[in-house]
């Protein structure tokens, strides 16, 4: 696979030198630093990893950098501005939604793209939208619970 | 505190007739050398307490550990209060909890207090983080260290205001006199400027009695919860140094295979990597990942084939037939070893009573800590460091010395709040081998060990076989227990029920283990519990009783009566009996001096083999409650993780060789998998608080077991219940 050049990285487009067919997720971490985002499992299947492709959360552990092409990545680095943490941040924290913190990156970024395209979900489909996440401490209620409050402290659309 | 009541380290005496100054002098000297002026508070645990002792205490240094000491604090000119302890933060909130300890002591805020965790060079020994001991055994000694370090300030404070000292409160880190302006208060760093003050407590030191808490007891929140939702917080994985490699080891084909032949010529022939051998520890340094991966997969390798290795398929036969030592050990204050695997009949079975005979089984599972092993391994001037998520940095510390052939000196282990343990992180293979490859690749490494990796070469919880053989009275009161276990282990497998005395006969039998097995959260305890209270609930529906009224029956114990009143209670036990497809059950038990009763409510149909746990309800008391909010947390995290034991976890094994070894196939507990849960805390401030790391799990196995039963009238004693649903 060609060589990656360049990545539009949370608003920015920085330059890059990797191999296209390493993953996204190893690029992020080992080359931009952006190690907010977590090796979990490799496969696609805990969520671990997720940042956002365009605002659709993607698995950046399965994901060839190569591939990514144009397309605009969110991490969970850009989420607090300028010192100011996203409402929804500040709902994991209020909820206490978390216990080793090492999914939470990805359970963020899961529920961000949920509210951007439905600012009051059903607790339903918070659980659909959020299936593919694994918090091993088993805090799924307080994530939930976190999601909610998160999305009435968004601006309206 | 009177003088009396703390030992001042000036006074001690070194005066036995040995040359050279005391211990406590040099680690004083010590102490001011590397952390500047102030006040400095050590915990000296008695001899006889100090079990975990016995290692290195600061650095070890010119043979003068100062092995008593297992925590201390100080308070620098600029009134910096700054903690040091071994323990290890994996996710059950300590750094908050033990904050909070000083906080309450030293009457200052959280947000003044820095911990310092887990790293071999800077902290006193500790044997590790794990048996819920951390808030029983090393909060105690933080309110007892920062109760002193507040003492010794307000003997400064009496001094700088020239003031009667008992004038004086203490408040927001200051100290002002009660009746005066507080605008003349003074700061700690005020206070402590030019100071040398050392003061060593122990266990008899004076603390603030848990009815008078203002910080501890309450809701304190995660102290650096926002490096989490930021995704600032650098676990062991998230470390980079200058030059550093990413290392892959070969893994065998199989447990137990060598190398019978092996080409690196086209790995080597790799830009970039290098391959590294010793002995049958073989493996590929690169500067990126994917090369490193590469490369291993370039190594042509064969392994020797195993022998006959047993499955997963007829483990629990194997594991009686494989009892090692040959003989039982009695449990905790249980009588002599039964007789024979199902153990001996009762001396007399009572008159107009039943007995029962049950086996319960449990299967070996994996703690899939969501951070798989990981370490960052650097070599300089002779010194390894190396950052590792575990459980046990001292324990590791040991390991890597031993696997280098190296002083424990000479090796620095930094554990960085760490991705999760649940008991899985006690050891360190991926820091040795990280330190290895650093070794040999002249170059700092880093290893993380890939889902399946973790999945395979990490330890697993054991599995065990649980023998019950009980009589009851028609009128339902127990007459004879026997418990009997093999494998997972004896917490647990003594009833906390009334039996009358000598009938009740408790038996632990280790056995091989055909996978490699260690500690998990309440490993036995689990498995026990649910043998146990399944067991109950057996004989409560061959009496046709209550489940719940028949254990009441049964239990002296005031917590354990209290927790199970509780549960029921908030779950509506004994109201509406449960629709049709439902079940109710109930369960509950005592482990580490904390006590836990837990209601499940489930939807299961047999023909379908469909089962889905609705609703779980925990009362949970651990004597005085540090901080609910968290605490809370951690008893739904237990409910949620152990519904995975309860139902479907289960590593299947062949021929020497894992065969689900991936997320996809090993499930664990999803959102979809939720059910509504409810927490009760009994928060008894006239009990000493014991740890909640582990108790909350051993309930939730048994209560759905018997909800089950209840929904479907089907029996289920072999964990997981439904790993390919119920009719697998």
């Amino acid at each position: 696979m060609p060589k990656v050049t360049e990545l539009e990285v949370n608003g920015k487009t920085v330059p890059v030198n990797a191999d296209g067919e390493r993953s996204l997720l190893s690029v992020l971490r080992d080359d931009l630093d952006l190690t907010g985002s977590k090796y979990g499992c490799g496969e696609g299947q805990c969520g671990a990893c997720t940042v956002l492709l365009d605002g659709a959360p993607a698995r950046s552990c399965i994901l060839p950098v190569g591939s990514v092409g144009q397309r605009k990545i969110t991490t969970i680095e850009s989420l607090e501005k300028d010192g100011q943490l996203h409402p929804l941040q500040e709902a994991f924290l209020k909820m206490d939604a978390m216990q080793c913190g090492y999914c939470t990156s990805g359970m963020i970024l899961s529920a961000y793209a949920l509210l951007q395209k439905s600012r009051d979900p059903s607790e339903n489909e918070i659980i659909r939208a959020m299936s593919g996440n694994i918090c091993r401490c088993g805090v799924y209620q307080r994530i939930i619970a976190a999601i909610r409050e998160g999305a009435k402290a968004m601006p309206a659309k | 505190m009177k003088p009396t009541d703390t030992q001042l380290l000036e006074q001690e005496p070194c005066s036995t007739g040995a040359p050279g100054p005391s211990r406590l002098e040099v680690s004083r000297r010590d102490f001011f050398k590397s952390l500047g002026s102030g006040v400095m508070v050590l915990f000296l645990a008695p001899a006889a307490l100090a079990q975990e002792a016995g290692g290195f205490g600061r650095r070890g240094r010119g043979g003068q550990a100062s092995d008593e000491i297992s925590a201390w604090l100080h308070i620098g000119e600029d009134g910096i209060v700054t903690v040091y302890t071994g323990k290890a933060e994996v996710g059950q909130n300590i750094r908050t909890s033990l904050t909070q300890a000083v906080a309450e002591e030293l009457r200052a805020p959280v947000s003044a207090i820095k911990m310092v965790m887990a790293d071999t060079d800077l902290v006193p020994y500790d044997a590790g983080t794990f048996g819920s001991q951390t808030t029983p055994q090393m909060a105690s000694r933080l309110h007892r260290v920062a109760a002193a370090a507040r003492e010794a300030l307000l003997d400064l404070a009496a001094d700088y205001l020239k003031t009667d000292r008992a004038l004086l409160l203490v408040e927001d880190g200051k100290i002002f006199k009660a009746n005066a302006d507080r605008n003349e208060a003074v700061t700690f760093g005020q206070l402590t400027k030019g100071q040398k003050i050392t003061r060593a407590v122990n266990d008899s030191t004076p603390v603030t009695p848990a009815g008078k808490w203002t910080v501890a007891g309450t809701s304190v929140p995660k102290v650096d919860g926002r490096d989490f939702v930021t995704g600032r917080h650098k676990y062991s994985s998230d470390m980079k140094l200058p030059g550093m490699l990413f290392a892959k080891r070969l893994r065998p084909a199989t447990f137990g295979a060598k190398v019978v032949s092996l080409d690196t010529k086209a790995a080597e022939a790799m830009e970039g990597a290098k391959v590294v051998r010793d002995g049958d520890f073989i493996g590929v340094v690169a500067p990126d990942s994917l090369q490193a991966e590469h490369a291993l997969n370039a190594i042509k390798v064969e392994w020797s084939a195993p022998g006959n290795q047993p499955s997963s398929a007829s483990i629990y036969d194997y594991l009686r037939q494989n009892v090692a030592g040959g003989g039982g050990r009695g449990g905790r204050g249980g009588g002599p070893a039964p007789a024979g695997a199902g153990g001996a009949e009762p001396a007399a079975a009572p008159a107009g009573g039943r007995t029962l005979k049950q086996t319960y089984t449990v299967a070996y599972i994996a703690h899939t800590p969501l951070e798989p092993r990981a370490a960052v391994a650097s070599w300089k001037d002779d010194k390894l460091t190396v950052w590792t998520g575990t459980q046990r940095p001292f324990g590791v510390r040991t390991e890597l010395a031993q696997a280098l052939g190296i002083a424990e000196e000479r090796i620095r282990v930094i554990v960085p709040d760490t991705g999760s343990g649940y008991g899985g992180k006690h050891t360190g293979e991926a820091a040795v081998e990280a330190a290895r490859f650093s070794k040999a690749a002249g170059q700092p490494v880093k290893l993380v060990w890939t889902r399946q990796e973790e999945f395979t070469w990490a330890y697993f919880r054991p599995a065990g076989v649980i023998d019950i053989t009980s009589s009851v009275r028609d009128d339902g009161t127990l007459v004879w227990w026997e418990a009997a276990n093999y494998q997972s282990g004896s917490p647990g497998l003594q009833s906390p029920y009334r039996i009358p005395a000598g009938n009740q006969r408790t038996a632990f039998y280790p056995t091989r283990a055909p996978l490699t097995i260690g500690s998990y959260r309440a490993l036995a305890s689990t498995a026990n519990h649910f043998a146990r209270e399944v067991h109950m609930d057996e004989l409560a529906r061959l009496l046709k009783m209550d489940p719940l009224e028949f254990r009441l029956k049964n239990l002296a114990d005031a917590r354990l009566r209290a927790v199970f009143e509780a549960a029921a209670q908030a779950f509506g036990w004994g109201g509406a009996k449960a629709p049709a497809g439902h079940g109710f059950g109930i369960a509950g038990g005592t482990e580490k001096n904390s006590y836990v009763a837990t209601c499940a409510e489930v939807l299961a149909d047999a023909a379908s083999g469909t089962v889905k746990v609705l609703r779980a309800v925990t009362a949970f008391d651990c004597g005085a409650v540090v901080n609910p909010n968290h605490l809370k947390n951690q008893i739904e995290g237990a409910m949620m993780m152990g519904l995975g034991g309860v139902l479907f976890e289960a590593i299947t094994f062949k021929d020497g060789m894992i065969t689900n070894p991936h997320l996809a196939d090993y499930r664990v507990p999803r959102f979809t998998d939720l059910p509504k849960m409810e927490v009760i805390l009994i928060d008894r401030k006239d009990i000493a608080s014991a740890g909640a790391g582990e108790t909350p799990i051993v309930g939730i196995a048994p209560a759905v077991g018997n909800a089950i039963f209840d929904a479907i009238n089907i029996r289920l004693r072999s964990m997981p219940l439904a790993p390919d649903g119920l009719k697998g």
